[in-house]
Parts: structure tokens; sequence; C-alpha cells
């Protein structure tokens, strides 16, 4: 099985390393940056795994459900 | 002549501050401190139980969040449930969130800077087994050295933190202030530790193990060790 996990932090949480990649951005000449929030993607090959652990493993240890959420994509 | 307190330091790859720690401990009369390494799965016999600082498991995923599996933690979750008192210190901290042993979370510092200073707490409470000895407004200074330490929980579980009184020190300017001046990583309410609902768990990102001795610039550090000392003196009586 493969399968992506895509972890960003929760809408109402404050992304400062977004905000400062937003800026650096506009000092390149992107005009009108209005939101930049960084996640993490991770990909996973494993064999034999079902879904619902995996959805276990996102958020047990691939993502904090205090200030992050994730959205797990089965790919084949 | 046993010990009045036995402590454990549990080591994690990655852990740099077991050994100050366990120095630390040890400059207490009546203290053994013993590094116990993460693979192992018992603390039986142990009075307390500190989670050191450093950068286990590199940091990777987030801080802490691959230690909170470590063998260990099953036996740490145990003791904690049993009422042995518990230490997390900046990255032990870290851990003791991502392992639901304390609530809320430490996400990076809001100015993104690794902030490595000696800064000043106010002891907010002292109903509890770490901060007994000290008085309640009490300034301390007490070196912080972290990049994930700005303290966030969900608005309910603030209000019941505040409400049980689990903030035990928040950051302060020398006179005692909290301010937003004094806050080094932007930490709600400028919280720099917490207790657990059952007061015998405690993590903090600064590291009073760094300031117990006179020769490393203070001493402001021994009281939350000495009011350890005392809980379990007065538990053993």
């Amino acid at each position: 099985m493969k399968a992506v996990v895509t972890v960003m932090p929760k809408p109402a949480i404050l992304d400062p390393a977004g905000v400062a990649t937003g800026q650096a951005m506009e000092h390149l000449g992107l005009k009108g940056v209005r939101s930049v929030r960084i996640g993490k993607s991770i990909e996973i090959e494993v064999d034999g795994a079902d879904e619902k652990q995996l959805h276990e493993i996102c958020h047990d240890l691939l993502s904090n459900p205090v200030v992050e959420d994730y959205k797990l994509e089965i790919l084949s | 002549m046993a010990p009045i307190m036995k402590v454990a330091v549990i080591q994690f790859p990655g852990s740099n501050c077991d050994t100050d720690c366990q120095a630390a401990l040890a400059s207490f009369s009546g203290v053994r401190a013993e590094i116990v390494w993460h693979k192992e799965t018992s603390l039986a016999g142990y009075d307390a139980v500190v989670l050191p600082g450093g950068f286990s498991y590199g940091d990777y995923l987030r801080c802490g969040s691959i230690a909170r599996f470590s063998p260990i933690m099953g036996a740490v979750r145990v003791a904690a449930d049993s009422g042995v008192l518990v230490l997390g210190i900046c990255n032990g901290f870290q851990i003791l969130c991502e392992a639901g042993l304390l609530p809320g979370t430490l996400m990076r510092n809001n100015g993104l800077l690794f902030r490595c200073e000696r800064l000043q707490l106010r002891v907010e409470n002292t109903d509890s087994p770490f901060t007994s000895v000290l008085h309640q407004g009490q300034v301390l200074d007490i070196p912080i050295a972290h990049g994930e330490g700005n303290y966030f929980a969900d608005p309910e579980t603030l209000a019941q933190i505040e409400a049980n009184n689990q903030i035990l020190v928040r950051y302060c300017d020398a006179s005692g202030n909290v301010t937003p001046e004094a806050n080094p990583n932007c930490s709600l309410g400028n919280i720099a530790g917490i207790c657990s609902h059952g007061r015998n768990v405690f993590g903090l990102m600064p590291h009073p193990e760094r300031v117990c001795d006179p020769i490393l610039g203070g001493i402001d550090g021994r009281g939350i060790f000495q009011s350890m000392i005392e809980a379990v003196t007065k538990a053993k009586a």
C-alpha cells in the first residue's frame, strides 16, 4: 500500500514560519501574498496495513491533534 | 544508609541534560540519582522520575513525538498514575505533553529563534510537590535553552488548568511582572511550566538543573528539587 499523509497546522494556529516565508516571497516581488502555511508531507509504503491502523498512526504519531490536522490519501 | 529519594533520570537517544540533572540531584544529601536507558520497561523502586532536556530522536517529526513511544514511557505512565513524582525539563516537558501526561503542547517559538539565555520566572502556585518550599510570587532566575517552547492549549483546556491552579511558573521581568516583553516564545499567558491535575507531574521549559551550584552562577533551581525531596520524605514518614 502507498499512502501520503499531509499534516498542516490547524487554521486557528499562527504559523510563524509560514508568515516569515510569506514575507520573503514579497521581498522576491510576489504581490498580494495573503497566507502561507507550512506543513509536512509524509510518504508511506507499507505491506498489509489497513486504513484504520494508518489513521491511528496519523492521529497518535504523525500529527499532534492539539495544533495540527492531517489528511490521509491512499494512493494504491 | 538507604537514600531518602531515589530518582530515575531517563536517558533517550539525544538527551543531553541527563548527567546535568543527575549531578544536580546528587548534590542534595539523601538523594540517589540513576540514569535509566529508555529501553527499560520498569521504574519500580524509584520515588521520582526526571525526563531531562535535549533533543530526543533528533527532534524528528516533532519534539518529543518519537520519545513518547519509547519502551520506558509505559513505566513512566504507570509511575505517574500511581502518584510518583515526574519532572519533565525542556525536552522532557515536550515529551510529557506528547504523551498526554500534561495538557497542551509546545510549539515553535514565535520569533523562530532558539533562545538560550537567563530569564526570570514567577512562582504562581506553591501547592505542589515541586514548588512547596518556594513562596508565591517569588522570582527565580533560571535559564532557558529551546526553540520549541511556545506553550499552547485550546481555550477550554487553558481555562481548566487556570481554574485548577496547574500553572506553577510564568515568565516575568526582574520585578516579577508578567509582561509580553518578558515572554521569550509567545507562550499563552507567559506559561513556563504546568503540573498535572493530580499535581505529581510537572513540566517546565527552563532548566533548574543548570542553576543548582554557585559555580554555575546561581542556585535558584534548587528549590524545585528540594520541594520534591520534602514531598517524598513526607510521603514516606
